[in-house]
């Protein structure tokens, strides 16, 4: 936990020179688990600086504190590769808002995280360095996987690497493997953090997220974070002040949501049980549940489906090998044979899929029937949730994902399609509305894996529902000790 | 010029003359008097801006390659656009000036296509809600020929619309490889798009030069041709009918000559095509300055599908944020309006008004001068800046604002016409002198080249008794009624005195003595 960790590095009993080397070799020891694919080497100085301040009293919020960052946020002078041969040798040459923030709180990168090809998928399996390992029941020849797309910051922390690390959420991809691993994984409010230097999927609905061991450790991280960002015209200035965390937080003033569209075909029974008995723990605590109804929830997949593969089109469309990123070396006759075997050799399938489909959808001809559409039924979910804030609901309650952490064969048995269809039903609502979400761990399944609730409010009401995501976290006490 | 004719022809055909012509008729049933020929343009004003549209790099035009690149031109990933609010200030302010609805809420949308100096693959434009619609351009059409009465015509404004400016691609033939200064991408260009209710290329140039006359006053845009600062793309049909014909478009067109030729050649390209029984082909083409033709671009972008969609990064526009009343107080005065009050207050026609305004310099000279003597004579400032000085900046090949001449020098040699102290033919020697020497006044120049007119009566007496000594046989072939022998006079005391004899005095005195005998 992070106020553990400072109060050891203001008592000295830590120092943030032994704290950054042993996070090191406990990166390098649990490198079977493929959470890191690039560790910055350069942290030394920074600690040292750290631990100057830290001795004579000018320490900053998060002084020593090594946080992971996944790796499609950009990193000064560190490669950012967005899991890509597109991007592999890709070094930018600024810090992604959020990046920068760390920093100046004093946080000190360790290192970029693994996902998914540009966050395509929510396995943290389609990676040009190959899947990030469950920490929960692994074997070497066995093993679960972590969820995605941010599996490597939510592995890291799972594991004890870093205390936090940052992830992005487009349509659950912090909360899918912060479900599976256990940990707590915060999208928060649409606009609230800066995207600048977050390398897009679909800039409507990204969100840089932070997975953390606590809800409290997601507020500490997330007090620096916040502000409005010249840089990024969708961040707002909100005025949200995060010290309102601390005030008292009273479940019986509540009132809680209990979507019955959330209860889908393939929900696991022991997620259905974990979702009854978070309901039934809050209703004995004086806060006031209810079933409510949203009725498009069922065609929110579909219509993210379409949005996010119109965006992943128009996004992709600079990664032409011409300026920077992969170029193929073939001799070529022209600038398009040029630039299409440049994307075909260094792009992934999942990704060229949905480049195709979404310049499908963007055509003339199908712009009305499926991007107009889309956006139409976008509206109407997003309604869906007005309507219930609008009825006084302060937060709703839903399953995370439908089943604990596959196994990679099983998750590998289905299409990229497929697995995403299934894993982020629960999720995307959410990012289709710009609601903040969390997810944060219940109890273990019956094979001993994690099984997690997610919770959210209405945009920007991000501080009341990590206030209730703590209150939450208190009563359960679960145990985070994977081994 | 047949064009011409069409010109002047057009409407009445319209409604004489209905019959369309099928696909199957003969050569000889053509008659290009039937057709029509309609113009839109589409005009690509660079924004004066400090910096891009969306990003903090500068927009210096002559800057070294590559230097005026923030990373977001550049399409390094993770970058977002933001909104530089001077560009919309300059959009309103020109949209204003041309009578547009200013839409409250307008918003962005990426437009697709692959080009190498444009990184994004996609270029940020206002296709679905642009900042401002339906306005209006008034503009006086003036053929050169003198005789083709002048008159004034109307261009409708369907939208005007924001949009990124693209970078530039340089081709090295000798190495096979392509350049790119990425200087350009991301300048903030404001996109008129105008109705097709245009005729021809001189209507097409006509507008041009007004609307780089607007520009001119409100600074929005440099205007500058040359640098590519406003660029005008041309949509050319023809028709027999009351529907539009297949149009093709002219891409680039970079100064007003080229719209005119353009436009013009464009036209009689599709004549012929169909007076062979061809069809117009609906694709981009471009000009050949050196042909002087139109030739088909070849390029696949006609059958492109840009793929629009909302720009997801950036927020509507609203222009609640900004204060239109006090923008619209920012108008200075427009050529129109000059237009008029020179006519009345000089009373020059609108050809010569015209001549003057088209060279903003000249006309600024051209206040200065009346306006630091108003009894100067307006009719020969006109002549002196407008001919005589013009006349040497392009025999120097100097551009009118490059001319460094200030106007009271201009001001001065025009006094010395008016007081007779030099006649025209000195009064341009002088104007030739001015440009190397330039340390000393026009009176100086006279003084010291001796080239003062000759006025005194005295003297005119004494030349005038001179050469009819020296010529009796002219003398007395004037006296036998041949009167032409007067003007062989004339040039003779003009040669002798080297032009410097006042010959309006002359030929009075001459006359005289030739009479009375």
């Amino acid at each position: 936990m992070i106020s553990v960790l400072k109060k050891r590095l203001r008592d000295r009993t830590l120092s943030a020179v032994d704290l950054y080397a042993k996070t090191l070799s406990d990166i390098e020891n649990k490198s079977d688990l493929n959470a890191f694919v690039h560790v910055t080497r350069d942290g030394d100085q920074r600690a040292v600086e750290s631990h100057k301040r830290l001795q004579d009293g000018t320490q900053r919020p998060l002084e020593g504190i090594p946080i992971a960052v996944k790796d499609n946020f950009c990193t000064k002078g560190v490669p950012t590769t967005c899991a890509s041969k597109m991007l592999q040798n890709f070094v930018p040459v600024y810090d992604a808002t959020v990046v920068e923030r760390l920093k100046a709180a004093g946080a000190i990168i360790i290192g970029k995280t693994n996902l998914d090809e540009f966050a395509m998928g929510s396995g943290t399996v389609d990676s040009i360095f190959g899947p990030t390992k469950n920490v929960w029941r692994s074997k070497p020849n066995q093993w679960h996987i972590a969820g995605g797309s941010s599996g490597g910051s939510c592995v890291a922390v799972a594991s004890g690497m870093c205390v936090a690390a940052l992830g992005s959420d487009t349509g659950g991809s912090i909360r899918n493997p912060a479900s599976y691993c256990g940990v707590v994984g915060y999208k928060p409010s649409y606009g609230l953090l800066s995207r600048h230097g977050l390398i897009p999927l679909v800039n409507s609905m990204d969100v840089p997220g932070i997975a953390a061991k606590t809800v409290e450790d997601v507020v500490t991280v997330l007090s620096v974070l916040i502000g409005p960002d010249a840089n990024d015209s969708t961040c707002v200035d909100t005025n949200l002040d995060t010290n309102s965390f601390q005030t008292n937080f009273l479940i019986d003033k509540c009132r809680i949501g209990i979507p019955e569209e959330y209860n889908c075909e393939g929900l696991s029974n022991e997620v259905k049980e974990t979702w009854d008995y978070i309901a039934n723990l809050i209703n004995d605590s004086k806060g006031a549940v209810q079933k409510v109804s949203m009725p498009h929830t069922s065609v929110s997949i579909a219509t993210y489906s379409v949005l996010n593969a119109c965006e992943v089109a128009s996004n992709m469309s600079r990664y032409t090998g011409l300026f920077y990123g992969y170029r193929s070396t073939d001799d070529h006759k022209s600038f398009e044979s040029l630039i299409s075997t440049s994307r075909m050799e260094a792009l992934g399938e999942v990704v060229r899929s949905r480049i195709l489909s979404g310049n499908f959808f963007l055509l003339r001809s199908n712009y009305e029937k499926y991007f107009m559409q889309s956006l139409k039924v976008r509206r109407l979910i997003s309604d869906d949730f007005k309507n219930l804030w609008k009825s006084n609901y302060d937060f709703l309650v839903t399953p995370t994902t439908l089943s604990t952490a596959p196994l990679l064969s099983e998750f590998k048995s289905l299409d990229n399609r497929t697995q995403c269809a299934t894993q982020d039903y629960c999720t995307q609502p959410a990012n289709m509305t710009g609601c903040p979400a969390i997810t944060i761990p219940v109890k273990l399944s019956s094979n001993k894996m994690p099984i997690s609730i997610q919770i959210m409010a209405s945009n920007f009401d991000d501080i009341r529902l990590l206030q209730f995501a703590n209150w939450l976290e208190k009563k359960l006490q679960f145990s985070q000790d994977y081994l | 010029m047949y064009i011409r004719k069409l010109l002047m022809k057009h409407t009445l055909q319209q409604v004489l003359n209905r019959h369309k012509l099928s696909r199957n008729k003969s050569m000889k049933t053509f008659d290009k008097n039937k057709w029509k020929s309609v113009v839109g343009l589409e005009i690509h004003a660079q924004i004066s801006s400090e910096s891009k549209l969306f990003s903090a790099a500068g927009t210096k035009f002559d800057a070294v390659v590559n230097s005026q690149v923030a990373l977001f031109d550049a399409a390094i990933p993770g970058t977002l656009p933001s909104i530089n609010e001077k560009c919309v200030e300059a959009a309103i302010l020109t949209a204003l000036v041309l009578g547009c609805n200013i839409n409250k809420v307008s918003s962005f949308d990426r437009k697709h296509y692959f080009y190498a100096d444009m990184p994004a693959g996609y270029q940020i434009t206002q296709q679905f809600h642009p900042l401002a619609e339906n306005g209006q351009l008034t503009f006086h059409v003036i053929d050169e020929n003198i005789n083709k009465v002048p008159y004034s015509k109307t261009s409708l404004i369907k939208q005007v619309q924001l949009e990124q400016d693209s970078g530039r691609t340089i081709h090295d033939d000798s190495t096979k490889t392509s350049l790119i200064d990425l200087n350009r991408a991301g300048t903030g260009l404001m996109e008129l798009v105008f109705e097709p209710d245009l005729c021809n290329g001189l209507e097409a140039s006509a507008l041009v030069k007004e609307l780089l006359l607007i520009f001119e006053r409100i600074k929005t845009c440099s205007g500058r041709m040359e640098e590519g600062a406003l660029r005008v793309d041309a949509n050319v049909s023809i028709t027999d009918s009351d529907q539009l014909g297949t149009r093709t478009e002219i891409k680039n067109l970079g100064s007003i000559r080229a719209v005119q030729l353009a436009v013009d050649y464009e036209i009689f390209r599709q004549l012929n095509l169909v007076k062979e029984e061809k069809e117009v082909v609906n694709e981009t083409r471009g000009w050949d300055s050196v042909t002087n033709k139109t030739v088909s671009m070849r390029d696949k972008e006609v059958l492109q599908d840009y793929r629009f969609m909302p720009e997801p990064n950036l927020l509507p526009l609203n222009l609640n944020m900004f204060d239109i009343n006090k923008l619209q107080t920012k108008i200075p005065e427009l050529p129109t309006v000059t237009r008029n009050n020179i006519m009345s207050k000089y009373g020059f026609n609108i050809r010569k008004t015209t001549t003057l305004m088209n060279e903003p310099v000249l006309l600024s000279m051209f206040f200065e001068i009346m306006n630091y003597d108003t009894f100067r004579n307006p009719s020969r400032v006109w002549n002196v800046l407008t001919i005589e000085f013009m006349t040497e900046l392009n025999k120097r090949s100097i551009e009118p604002k490059r001319s460094e001449i200030p106007s009271s020098i201009i001001g001065e040699i025009v006094d010395l016409l008016d007081n007779k102290l030099v006649n025209l033919v000195h009064a341009r020697k002088v104007i030739a002198k001015i440009f190397d020497e330039k340390n000393k006044s026009p009176s100086q120049i006279v003084e010291e080249n001796n080239w003062q007119q000759i006025s005194d009566v005295e003297e005119i007496d004494k030349l005038c008794k001179e050469i009819m000594l020296e010529y009796p046989k002219a003398v007395k072939d004037y006296r036998r009624g041949k009167l032409q022998a007067k003007q062989f006079l004339i040039n003779h005391i003009a040669k002798k005195t080297n032009d410097r004899a006042n010959l309006a005095l002359v030929s009075k005195k001459l006359e005289e003595f030739l009479n009375n005998y």
